[in-house]
């Protein structure tokens, strides 16, 4: 995943092969990042493995568990909260889809529209990063103020008769997917603004002297050259939401449940660790598999 | 071919500039310029950067609107035609190859945006004109800068273009290269007949080399047009005279004229001009005569019959460059004056500090109306070679 996103991202044009007696100072210099990887990655992951495989202890207090290599762990867990992992992966879909839908014109016009305006360009990037200023729970909680039946946004919809008299926007598949959108926005719309802003517009011109007009110049050039922007954002968006919990948890109910919520209750309400295990190690797979997929789909290799 | 969605596409169409002004804000870019240049011709802008000649081929790509003024092309109005819908393919300066499809796509891609059949057949064909088809298949990152200039050649020729427009495309080439695509460049203009190129470069020689017409421009107008051997031997202007080439300009006054003939006094001494090559008959003007026009004298030696003589002066720098031979000669009253010789074999020319005179045939001589340049090119490049130490044949 790490070196998709960094495959994703870097620039064009791989660094120059590092010369002969170096490689020494190399590995000095990568030991404190391999050091916190152990000890605060691999050794978890390695725990959480084999957390997963561990049976219950019959007739034992509650949450004991005792060392096996119980597999029916996972078929059941999969069973189970099928449900949930669909739902998870849907919401952070359809959540991926509409940041990007905001986050792409927004980042196009900051990079490319605003290039010659670098005081207004700073100011709508700040405006992009501030959420980061104020904690990402207290803005969610801002959103269920924002969203709740009496509130000012729900009353205007209702009087243009955008939503349904009996209707309510909190508590709803609607709000979790909305807050996960909002939550998420930076993380689509910043990679991708870092792409358009080394945009070379003589390329757009060039599209447009070769009889592109420009709609046709934005598809056949500018898009295809963002791909790496898109792809690093969507990935940044999708696998945090995929995993989101805060979002269902205060925007949503137990029937928007996502799969970080039944973790969540897992490990902490109903202290069932292997179960919980199990699910943290079924959702890492499928969004190994499913981010392996789009990133060899999307071909942006060649691009770099 | 592309009839369905150009009118006539393809051979070359007149192309014409009527009163065009382009203003940035306050800056005037281009002023007032009118040109025409006939289908099929090979026309040249030339001039220093900044006057205003690349403002005018984007006028006519169509990347930007005119202040004021028509653009024409065969007689059709496309002043404020968006680009995609011009009959006009441009070559860039940065070539600006699409880095993300291959060569063969990137030739293709105009074919491809008009619909029209065997995109590829001809792409690849346009590929093979500029000796380029074994790297169809590779991304122009990978390419050299002369191999990048002929993909950005064919992807714009193998449209068909009525114009062609190529803004300093031989700017980032190496000497070697740039001679190695002038020829290029030009049997490919013959080859596809009809088209007409435009061309804007500050490179006087490859302007001179390349085109039929040549137009200079300074400061947003158009000093002097013509074909490039006449614009060479009669300059208009003080600017013309310096930029193209270079030249001696004296500044004197028009005292008499007789047999046709202009007689200038230039600080004393009395310069003959042919009438039918001086801009003005009177008054303050400038004398203009080519470096390689002027033969030295050696003192005692008798000066060719007929001709204009200047001097003595002092030889103040002797430059060798193979072929031919620089002066420069400080004469009392005239200031540094530069000559050509060349190298033909005759023995050691004049040596620094030399007491020699100046002459030429007056049929060489022009007169010019305006200040000399302050620091043209001939000044400048005189100074330096003077600070840098004199240097015997």
């Amino acid at each position: 995943m790490t070196a998709a996103l960094t495959s994703a991202t870097a620039e064009a044009g791989a660094p120059p092969p590092p010369p002969r007696g170096s490689s020494r100072i190399a590995w000095l210099l990568l030991t404190p990042g391999l050091a916190y990887l152990v000890l605060f990655f691999v050794a978890p992951v390695a725990v959480l493995l084999l957390t997963s495989l561990y049976e219950r202890v019959p007739d034992g207090p509650v949450g004991a568990t005792r060392p096996a290599l119980r597999w029916e762990n996972y078929t059941d867990a999969l069973v189970t909260y099928a449900p949930q992992f669909g739902r998870s992966f849907l919401y952070a879909f359809i959540a991926t889809v509409l940041a990007l839908a905001i986050g792409y014109p927004l980042a196009y016009v900051i990079a490319v529209r605003c290039r010659n305006r670098p005081l207004l360009q700073g100011l709508l990037l700040v405006l992009v990063i501030a959420p980061f200023f104020t904690s990402f729970i207290l803005r969610t909680i801002a959103w269920k103020q924002i969203l709740a039946d009496e509130s000012l946004v729900v009353a205007v919809l209702k009087t243009i008769s955008l939503l349904p008299d009996d209707a309510r926007l909190t508590a709803t598949p609607t709000a979790v997917v909305a807050g996960l959108t909002y939550n998420f926005l930076p993380f689509m719309t910043l990679p991708i603004y870092a792409n358009l802003e080394r945009l070379d517009l003589r390329l757009i011109e060039a599209g447009e002297d070769l009889y592109a007009n420009p709609a046709e110049t934005f598809r056949r050039v500018t898009l295809p050259l963002s791909m790496p922007g898109i792809v690093a954002g969507s990935l940044l968006t999708f696998i945090p939401a995929a995993g989101d919990y805060v979002n269902s948890a205060l925007l949503g109910t137990a029937s928007t449940a996502m799969i970080g919520n039944v973790i969540d209750s897992r490990f902490f309400r109903v202290v069932d660790y292997p179960t919980a295990a199990a699910l943290s190690v079924l959702l890492m797979a499928a969004i190994l598999l499913l981010v392996a997929a789009y990133v060899r789909r999307s071909g942006t290799d060649d691009l770099l | 071919m592309a009839a369905d969605l150009l009118a006539a596409p393809g051979g070359g169409r007149d192309l014409e500039l009527v009163g065009i002004t382009k203003r940035f804000g306050e800056a005037v870019a281009v002023d007032d310029l009118s040109l025409r240049m006939p289908a099929g011709s090979f026309f040249a802008l030339l001039g220093p950067s900044g006057c205003g000649k690349t403002t005018m081929l984007r006028m006519v790509a169509g990347l930007e609107v005119p202040t004021a003024g028509q653009v024409l092309i065969g007689g059709d109005d496309v002043t404020t035609t968006r680009p995609y819908r011009r009959p006009v393919n441009t070559v860039f300066q940065s070539y600006a190859l699409f880095p993300h499809l291959d060569v063969l796509e990137n030739v293709a891609f105009g074919l491809r945006r008009r619909r029209e059949r065997n995109a590829e057949q001809r792409a690849m064909a346009a590929l093979d004109m500029v000796e380029l088809g074994p790297l169809a298949r590779r991304r122009p990152t990978r390419l050299s800068g002369g191999q990048q200039q002929r993909v950005a050649l064919a992807r714009a020729l193998v449209n068909n273009p009525a114009v062609l427009l190529l803004d300093e495309p031989l700017g980032a080439l190496d000497l070697k290269l740039r001679r190695q695509m002038q020829v290029e460049l030009k049997r490919i203009q013959d080859e596809v007949g009809g088209t007409t190129f435009v061309h804007v470069t500050h490179d006087q020689e490859e302007a001179m080399t390349m085109a039929d017409t040549v137009a200079v421009m300074n400061a947003g107008r158009i000093e002097q047009l013509g074909p490039p051997q006449e614009l060479y031997d009669l300059p208009r202007t003080p600017f013309v005279a310096n930029f193209l080439g270079r030249s001696n300009l004296l500044p004197g006054t028009v005292v008499e004229e007789r047999d046709g003939l202009l007689g200038v006094d230039a600080a004393g001494t009395r310069l003959l001009v042919p009438a039918d090559r001086a801009v003005a008959r009177s008054g303050q003007v400038l004398v203009g005569i080519r470096p390689e026009k002027v033969h030295l004298v050696a003192a005692g030696a008798d000066e060719p019959a007929d001709s204009t003589v200047l001097g003595p002066g002092t030889v103040a720098d002797v430059s060798f460059s193979g072929v031919s031979t620089e002066y420069l000669v400080d004469v009392a009253g005239y200031g540094r004056m530069s000559v050509f010789t060349q190298n033909l074999g005759a023995g050691p020319g004049a040596m620094v500090g030399e007491q020699v005179r100046l002459a030429w045939s007056p049929r060489h001589a022009f007169v010019l109306v305006g200040d000399a340049p302050a620091a043209g090119p001939l000044e400048r490049e005189a100074a330096t070679v003077g600070a840098a130490g004199g240097t015997g044949p």
